[in-house]
Protein backbone atom coordinates (compact mmCIF):
# COMPACT_ATOMS: atom_id res chain seq x y z
CA UNK A 1 0.00 0.00 0.00
CA UNK A 2 1.46 3.06 -1.08
CA UNK A 3 1.35 6.13 1.96
CA UNK A 4 -1.00 8.84 1.19
CA UNK A 5 2.12 11.37 1.45
CA UNK A 6 3.16 9.64 -2.00
CA UNK A 7 -0.26 9.58 -3.47
CA UNK A 8 -0.29 13.43 -3.14
CA UNK A 9 2.91 13.66 -4.98
CA UNK A 10 1.65 11.33 -7.80
CA UNK A 11 -1.24 13.70 -7.63
CA UNK A 12 0.98 16.27 -8.14
CA UNK A 13 2.77 14.51 -10.95
CA UNK A 14 -0.41 13.98 -13.15
CA UNK A 15 -1.81 16.88 -12.84
CA UNK A 16 1.57 18.14 -14.13
CA UNK A 17 1.51 15.88 -17.28
CA UNK A 18 -1.86 16.82 -17.79
CA UNK A 19 -1.01 20.59 -17.71
CA UNK A 20 -3.14 21.54 -14.99
CA UNK A 21 -3.91 24.67 -13.96
CA UNK A 22 -3.48 23.75 -10.27
CA UNK A 23 0.10 25.36 -8.66
CA UNK A 24 0.76 26.51 -5.02
CA UNK A 25 0.88 30.00 -4.73
CA UNK A 26 4.55 30.42 -4.26
CA UNK A 27 4.55 31.99 -0.49
CA UNK A 28 2.44 28.66 0.45
CA UNK A 29 5.38 26.56 -0.58
CA UNK A 30 8.06 28.76 0.68
CA UNK A 31 5.62 28.64 4.11
CA UNK A 32 5.52 24.51 3.83
CA UNK A 33 9.10 24.27 3.44
CA UNK A 34 10.31 26.63 6.35
CA UNK A 35 7.48 24.30 8.51
CA UNK A 36 8.98 20.93 7.79
CA UNK A 37 12.73 22.28 7.89
CA UNK A 38 12.76 23.81 11.58
CA UNK A 39 10.39 20.87 12.14
CA UNK A 40 12.76 18.24 11.27
CA UNK A 41 15.61 20.43 12.94
CA UNK A 42 13.54 20.53 16.55
CA UNK A 43 12.82 17.03 16.30
CA UNK A 44 16.44 15.99 15.97
CA UNK A 45 17.69 18.72 18.73
CA UNK A 46 15.40 16.98 20.85
CA UNK A 47 16.77 13.57 20.57
CA UNK A 48 20.44 15.30 20.38
CA UNK A 49 19.64 16.81 24.45
CA UNK A 50 19.04 12.92 25.55
CA UNK A 51 22.39 11.91 23.91
CA UNK A 52 26.07 12.88 25.26
CA UNK A 53 27.26 14.82 22.41
CA UNK A 54 30.27 12.92 22.11
CA UNK A 55 29.43 9.70 21.74
CA UNK A 56 28.66 10.71 18.34
CA UNK A 57 31.01 12.54 16.80
CA UNK A 58 33.02 9.39 15.49
CA UNK A 59 29.37 8.62 13.74
CA UNK A 60 29.32 12.01 12.41
CA UNK A 61 32.87 11.73 11.15
CA UNK A 62 31.34 8.74 9.76
CA UNK A 63 28.89 10.36 7.52
CA UNK A 64 31.14 13.38 6.80
CA UNK A 65 33.40 11.28 4.72
CA UNK A 66 30.27 9.07 3.10
CA UNK A 67 29.53 13.26 2.07
CA UNK A 68 33.23 13.09 0.45
CA UNK A 69 33.28 9.95 -0.97
CA UNK A 70 29.91 9.48 -2.74
CA UNK A 71 30.42 12.32 -5.47
CA UNK A 72 33.86 11.29 -5.94
CA UNK A 73 31.67 7.74 -6.91
CA UNK A 74 29.34 9.21 -9.22
CA UNK A 75 31.85 11.83 -10.95
CA UNK A 76 33.87 9.29 -13.15
CA UNK A 77 30.32 7.42 -13.89
CA UNK A 78 29.26 10.80 -15.07
CA UNK A 79 32.48 11.76 -16.79
CA UNK A 80 33.25 8.76 -18.87
CA UNK A 81 30.67 6.79 -19.28
CA UNK A 82 27.69 9.76 -20.04
CA UNK A 83 30.68 11.90 -21.61
CA UNK A 84 29.42 14.68 -20.07
CA UNK A 85 31.40 18.17 -20.01
CA UNK A 86 34.01 18.47 -17.22
CA UNK A 87 31.72 21.11 -15.27
CA UNK A 88 28.03 19.22 -16.18
CA UNK A 89 29.72 15.99 -15.00
CA UNK A 90 31.14 17.72 -11.34
CA UNK A 91 27.81 19.84 -10.91
CA UNK A 92 25.90 16.24 -10.71
CA UNK A 93 28.07 14.66 -9.05
CA UNK A 94 27.54 17.36 -6.46
CA UNK A 95 24.25 17.44 -6.04
CA UNK A 96 24.16 13.30 -5.81
CA UNK A 97 26.24 13.25 -3.32
CA UNK A 98 24.45 15.81 -1.07
CA UNK A 99 20.72 15.36 0.33
CA UNK A 100 17.35 16.11 -0.14
CA UNK A 101 15.38 17.16 3.16
CA UNK A 102 12.53 16.23 1.08
CA UNK A 103 13.31 13.12 0.70
CA UNK A 104 14.72 12.48 4.36
CA UNK A 105 10.80 13.96 5.37
CA UNK A 106 8.95 11.10 3.37
CA UNK A 107 11.21 8.11 4.53
CA UNK A 108 10.49 9.40 7.91
CA UNK A 109 7.11 9.51 7.63
CA UNK A 110 7.09 6.27 5.41
CA UNK A 111 9.08 4.92 9.46
CA UNK A 112 6.31 6.19 11.88
CA UNK A 113 3.42 4.98 9.83
CA UNK A 114 4.64 1.66 9.98
CA UNK A 115 6.21 1.77 14.21
CA UNK A 116 9.56 1.71 12.99
CA UNK A 117 11.63 3.68 15.61
CA UNK A 118 15.10 4.95 14.26
CA UNK A 119 17.61 6.92 16.06
CA UNK A 120 16.03 10.22 16.10
CA UNK A 121 19.12 13.01 16.03
CA UNK A 122 19.41 11.78 12.17
CA UNK A 123 18.43 15.43 11.14
CA UNK A 124 22.47 16.18 12.49
CA UNK A 125 23.37 13.95 9.37
CA UNK A 126 21.24 15.40 6.91
CA UNK A 127 23.06 18.69 7.97
CA UNK A 128 25.97 17.06 7.65
CA UNK A 129 25.63 15.43 4.72
CA UNK A 130 24.52 19.05 2.84
CA UNK A 131 27.80 20.35 2.64
CA UNK A 132 30.75 18.16 1.65
CA UNK A 133 29.76 17.55 -1.62
CA UNK A 134 29.55 21.06 -2.84
CA UNK A 135 32.58 21.46 -1.90
CA UNK A 136 34.06 18.07 -3.84
CA UNK A 137 31.45 19.91 -6.90
CA UNK A 138 33.44 22.93 -7.20
CA UNK A 139 37.08 21.21 -6.87
CA UNK A 140 35.97 18.82 -9.42
CA UNK A 141 34.98 21.09 -11.70
CA UNK A 142 37.66 23.69 -11.19
CA UNK A 143 40.90 22.02 -9.58
CA UNK A 144 42.01 23.38 -6.44
CA UNK A 145 40.18 26.94 -6.36
CA UNK A 146 41.08 29.85 -4.45
CA UNK A 147 40.28 29.72 -1.06
CA UNK A 148 38.12 32.94 -2.07
CA UNK A 149 35.80 31.05 -4.80
CA UNK A 150 35.10 28.30 -1.88
CA UNK A 151 34.45 30.69 0.92
CA UNK A 152 31.74 32.65 -1.20
CA UNK A 153 30.23 29.24 -2.02
CA UNK A 154 30.61 28.44 1.85
CA UNK A 155 29.06 31.53 2.67
CA UNK A 156 26.41 30.63 -0.29
CA UNK A 157 25.46 27.06 1.13
CA UNK A 158 26.18 27.57 5.23
CA UNK A 159 23.76 30.39 5.02
CA UNK A 160 21.13 29.40 2.52
CA UNK A 161 17.77 28.86 3.95
CA UNK A 162 17.72 24.97 4.54
CA UNK A 163 21.02 25.22 6.79
CA UNK A 164 19.97 28.02 8.85
CA UNK A 165 16.88 26.43 9.12
CA UNK A 166 17.53 23.03 10.08
CA UNK A 167 20.38 24.13 12.45
CA UNK A 168 18.33 26.69 13.76
CA UNK A 169 15.45 23.67 14.07
CA UNK A 170 18.71 21.54 15.82
CA UNK A 171 19.90 24.23 18.53
CA UNK A 172 16.20 25.16 19.62
CA UNK A 173 15.02 21.58 20.05
CA UNK A 174 18.36 21.04 21.74
CA UNK A 175 18.31 23.94 23.71
CA UNK A 176 14.62 24.08 24.57
CA UNK A 177 13.70 20.62 25.25
CA UNK A 178 10.67 18.54 24.22
CA UNK A 179 8.94 19.32 27.01
CA UNK A 180 9.06 23.10 26.50
CA UNK A 181 8.25 23.26 22.86
CA UNK A 182 4.76 21.58 23.59
CA UNK A 183 3.65 24.87 23.18
CA UNK A 184 4.66 25.01 19.10
CA UNK A 185 4.00 21.44 18.64
CA UNK A 186 0.66 21.86 17.24
CA UNK A 187 2.10 23.90 13.93
CA UNK A 188 4.72 21.88 13.64
CA UNK A 189 5.01 18.51 14.92
CA UNK A 190 1.18 17.47 14.97
CA UNK A 191 0.72 18.06 10.85
CA UNK A 192 3.89 17.41 9.93
CA UNK A 193 2.40 14.64 7.39
CA UNK A 194 -0.28 16.77 6.09
CA UNK A 195 2.12 19.61 5.66
CA UNK A 196 4.57 16.96 3.88
CA UNK A 197 0.90 15.93 1.72
CA UNK A 198 1.02 19.51 0.85
CA UNK A 199 4.46 19.96 0.04
CA UNK A 200 4.86 16.76 -2.09
CA UNK A 201 1.68 17.56 -3.85
CA UNK A 202 3.35 20.86 -5.50
CA UNK A 203 6.76 18.75 -6.01
CA UNK A 204 4.46 16.56 -7.96
CA UNK A 205 4.13 19.25 -10.04
CA UNK A 206 8.06 20.58 -10.52
CA UNK A 207 8.44 16.98 -10.77
CA UNK A 208 6.75 16.93 -14.12
CA UNK A 209 7.68 20.10 -15.57
CA UNK A 210 11.46 18.69 -15.11
CA UNK A 211 10.02 15.68 -17.84
CA UNK A 212 10.36 17.54 -20.70
CA UNK A 213 14.05 17.87 -20.11
CA UNK A 214 14.67 14.72 -19.39
CA UNK A 215 13.08 13.19 -22.64
CA UNK A 216 16.05 16.06 -24.40
CA UNK A 217 18.81 14.65 -22.56
CA UNK A 218 18.22 10.93 -22.72
CA UNK A 219 18.29 7.92 -21.82
CA UNK A 220 21.95 7.98 -19.78
CA UNK A 221 20.25 10.68 -17.29
CA UNK A 222 17.53 8.28 -16.58
CA UNK A 223 19.41 5.19 -15.72
CA UNK A 224 21.98 7.77 -13.82
CA UNK A 225 18.93 8.54 -11.80
CA UNK A 226 17.93 5.26 -10.97
CA UNK A 227 21.31 3.42 -10.68
CA UNK A 228 23.15 5.74 -8.77
CA UNK A 229 20.32 6.32 -5.45
CA UNK A 230 20.52 2.18 -5.63
CA UNK A 231 24.46 2.05 -5.12
CA UNK A 232 24.55 5.07 -2.95
CA UNK A 233 21.77 3.45 -0.82
CA UNK A 234 24.37 0.26 -0.49
CA UNK A 235 26.98 2.41 0.77
CA UNK A 236 24.79 4.17 3.51
CA UNK A 237 23.39 0.65 4.90
CA UNK A 238 27.04 -0.78 5.23
CA UNK A 239 28.15 2.38 6.99
CA UNK A 240 24.54 2.63 8.88
CA UNK A 241 25.45 -1.47 9.99
CA UNK A 242 28.96 -0.63 10.41
CA UNK A 243 28.38 2.12 13.06
CA UNK A 244 25.79 -0.39 14.50
CA UNK A 245 22.49 1.80 13.63
CA UNK A 246 18.98 0.42 14.31
CA UNK A 247 17.22 -1.00 11.10
CA UNK A 248 15.08 1.97 11.01
CA UNK A 249 17.99 4.41 11.45
CA UNK A 250 19.82 2.19 8.71
CA UNK A 251 17.15 3.11 6.03
CA UNK A 252 17.28 6.51 6.85
CA UNK A 253 20.89 7.15 6.18
CA UNK A 254 20.77 4.82 3.04
CA UNK A 255 17.70 6.76 2.19
CA UNK A 256 19.73 9.82 2.90
CA UNK A 257 22.69 8.67 0.70
CA UNK A 258 20.58 7.63 -2.01
CA UNK A 259 18.54 11.26 -2.03
CA UNK A 260 20.30 13.82 -4.68
CA UNK A 261 19.82 17.60 -3.73
CA UNK A 262 17.70 19.95 -5.82
CA UNK A 263 17.59 23.27 -3.87
CA UNK A 264 21.05 23.84 -2.44
CA UNK A 265 23.27 22.34 -4.15
CA UNK A 266 21.72 23.55 -7.39
CA UNK A 267 21.78 27.39 -6.09
CA UNK A 268 25.59 26.78 -5.06
CA UNK A 269 26.52 25.59 -8.30
CA UNK A 270 25.07 28.31 -10.22
CA UNK A 271 27.28 30.53 -8.50
CA UNK A 272 30.51 28.50 -8.05
CA UNK A 273 29.97 26.52 -11.54
CA UNK A 274 28.13 28.76 -13.72
CA UNK A 275 28.75 27.13 -17.11
CA UNK A 276 27.44 23.14 -15.84
CA UNK A 277 24.11 23.59 -17.06
CA UNK A 278 21.55 23.38 -14.21
CA UNK A 279 18.78 22.08 -16.77
CA UNK A 280 21.02 18.52 -16.88
CA UNK A 281 21.23 18.08 -12.80
CA UNK A 282 18.06 19.23 -12.11
CA UNK A 283 16.16 17.10 -14.81
CA UNK A 284 18.31 14.25 -12.84
CA UNK A 285 17.96 15.09 -9.17
CA UNK A 286 14.46 16.03 -9.87
CA UNK A 287 12.92 14.61 -12.60
CA UNK A 288 13.95 11.13 -12.12
CA UNK A 289 15.93 10.48 -8.80
CA UNK A 290 13.50 11.95 -6.57
CA UNK A 291 10.44 10.47 -7.52
CA UNK A 292 12.15 7.00 -7.91
CA UNK A 293 13.23 7.28 -4.05
CA UNK A 294 9.77 8.50 -2.97
CA UNK A 295 7.84 6.05 -4.42
CA UNK A 296 9.95 3.20 -5.36
CA UNK A 297 13.11 3.57 -3.43
CA UNK A 298 12.66 3.64 0.30
CA UNK A 299 10.18 0.50 0.18
CA UNK A 300 13.66 -1.13 -1.48
CA UNK A 301 16.28 0.49 1.12
CA UNK A 302 14.08 -1.09 3.95
CA UNK A 303 13.82 -4.41 2.00
CA UNK A 304 17.19 -4.73 1.72
CA UNK A 305 17.71 -3.18 5.06
CA UNK A 306 15.87 -5.88 6.82
CA UNK A 307 17.41 -8.81 5.00
CA UNK A 308 20.95 -7.52 5.24
CA UNK A 309 20.47 -7.02 8.89
CA UNK A 310 18.74 -10.57 9.14
CA UNK A 311 21.97 -12.35 7.05
CA UNK A 312 24.81 -10.40 9.04
CA UNK A 313 23.11 -9.33 12.24
CA UNK A 314 22.35 -6.08 13.79
CA UNK A 315 19.65 -4.05 14.79
CA UNK B 1 9.10 72.03 -14.54
CA UNK B 2 12.62 70.85 -15.41
CA UNK B 3 13.34 67.22 -16.77
CA UNK B 4 16.36 65.60 -17.37
CA UNK B 5 17.27 62.83 -19.52
CA UNK B 6 18.43 59.03 -17.78
CA UNK B 7 18.83 55.89 -18.76
CA UNK B 8 16.29 53.33 -17.61
CA UNK B 9 18.81 49.68 -17.85
CA UNK B 10 15.85 46.85 -17.58
CA UNK B 11 17.61 43.02 -16.95
CA UNK B 12 15.54 40.41 -16.29
CA UNK B 13 17.68 37.08 -15.02
CA UNK B 14 17.92 34.20 -12.69
CA UNK B 15 17.28 35.01 -9.02
CA UNK B 16 20.33 32.78 -7.95
CA UNK B 17 22.33 35.24 -8.92
CA UNK B 18 21.04 38.08 -7.45
CA UNK B 19 23.42 38.99 -4.62
CA UNK B 20 26.04 38.94 -6.29
CA UNK B 21 24.34 40.95 -9.49
CA UNK B 22 23.47 43.43 -7.33
CA UNK B 23 27.36 43.93 -6.05
CA UNK B 24 27.99 44.05 -9.31
CA UNK B 25 26.00 46.46 -10.08
CA UNK B 26 26.63 49.04 -7.99
CA UNK B 27 30.47 48.60 -8.40
CA UNK B 28 29.49 49.33 -11.85
CA UNK B 29 28.12 52.74 -10.49
CA UNK B 30 24.54 52.27 -9.96
CA UNK B 31 22.93 54.30 -7.07
CA UNK B 32 19.98 52.17 -6.71
CA UNK B 33 17.90 49.65 -8.29
CA UNK B 34 14.15 48.06 -8.02
CA UNK B 35 13.84 44.17 -8.24
CA UNK B 36 10.74 42.46 -9.07
CA UNK B 37 10.01 39.13 -9.12
CA UNK B 38 9.48 37.71 -12.89
CA UNK B 39 8.24 34.67 -14.93
CA UNK B 40 8.54 34.13 -18.54
CA UNK B 41 9.76 32.12 -21.69
CA UNK B 42 13.20 32.75 -23.45
CA UNK B 43 15.98 30.46 -24.56
CA UNK B 44 16.85 28.80 -21.81
CA UNK B 45 12.81 28.00 -21.59
CA UNK B 46 10.16 28.55 -19.53
CA UNK B 47 10.72 30.06 -16.29
CA UNK B 48 7.48 29.47 -14.10
CA UNK B 49 8.97 31.30 -10.49
CA UNK B 50 7.14 28.47 -8.83
CA UNK B 51 10.01 27.19 -7.00
CA UNK B 52 13.57 28.02 -5.95
CA UNK B 53 15.77 27.29 -9.15
CA UNK B 54 12.91 28.36 -11.06
CA UNK B 55 12.75 31.74 -10.30
CA UNK B 56 13.07 34.71 -12.29
CA UNK B 57 13.63 38.83 -11.35
CA UNK B 58 13.81 41.64 -12.90
CA UNK B 59 16.19 44.43 -12.02
CA UNK B 60 15.69 47.86 -13.24
CA UNK B 61 18.31 50.71 -12.93
CA UNK B 62 17.79 54.24 -13.55
CA UNK B 63 21.30 55.92 -13.98
CA UNK B 64 23.44 58.26 -16.40
CA UNK B 65 24.46 56.96 -19.87
CA UNK B 66 28.10 56.25 -18.84
CA UNK B 67 27.19 54.19 -15.70
CA UNK B 68 24.92 51.99 -18.27
CA UNK B 69 27.45 51.72 -20.48
CA UNK B 70 29.74 50.43 -17.71
CA UNK B 71 27.15 48.19 -16.50
CA UNK B 72 26.27 46.58 -20.12
CA UNK B 73 29.73 45.91 -20.67
CA UNK B 74 30.05 44.33 -16.95
CA UNK B 75 27.09 42.40 -17.50
CA UNK B 76 27.89 40.73 -20.97
CA UNK B 77 31.71 40.10 -19.96
CA UNK B 78 30.64 37.74 -16.62
CA UNK B 79 27.47 37.19 -17.24
CA UNK B 80 26.08 36.63 -20.54
CA UNK B 81 27.75 33.48 -20.94
CA UNK B 82 26.44 31.16 -18.15
CA UNK B 83 23.30 32.81 -16.91
CA UNK B 84 19.40 32.78 -18.14
CA UNK B 85 19.91 37.00 -19.09
CA UNK B 86 18.13 39.43 -21.28
CA UNK B 87 19.02 43.36 -21.02
CA UNK B 88 17.61 46.27 -22.70
CA UNK B 89 17.89 50.31 -22.48
CA UNK B 90 15.37 53.05 -22.93
CA UNK B 91 15.67 56.66 -22.00
CA UNK B 92 13.81 58.16 -19.38
CA UNK B 93 13.25 61.72 -17.77
CA UNK B 94 13.48 62.06 -14.31
CA UNK B 95 12.57 64.80 -12.30
CA UNK B 96 15.31 64.75 -9.32
CA UNK B 97 18.20 63.92 -11.88
CA UNK B 98 20.32 64.49 -8.26
CA UNK B 99 18.91 60.63 -7.37
CA UNK B 100 20.08 59.09 -10.64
Amino acid sequence: MIDPVVMFFLLGIVAGVLRSELRLPVQVYELLSILLLLAIGMKGGIELARQPFLTLVPQMLAVIAMGFVLPLLAYPVLLYMGRLPRSDAASIAAHYGSVSVGTFAVVVAYLSARDISYEAYMPVFVVLLEIPAILVGIVLAKGLVSGDSLRRSAHEVLLGKSIVLLVGGLLIGWLAGEEALQGIAPLFFSPFQGLLALFLLEMGLVTASQLGTLRRYGLFLLCFGVVAPVVAALCGLTLAWLLGLSVGGAVVLATLAASASYIAVPAAMRISVPEANPALSLAASLGVTFPFNVVFGIPLYHWATRHAYTIFGGG
Amino acid sequence: MHQHQRRLLTIVTESAIEAHLLRDIQRWGAHGYTITEARGKGARGVREGNWEANRNIRIEVVCEDSTAERIVVGLREHYYDNYAMILYLSDVEVLRPEKF
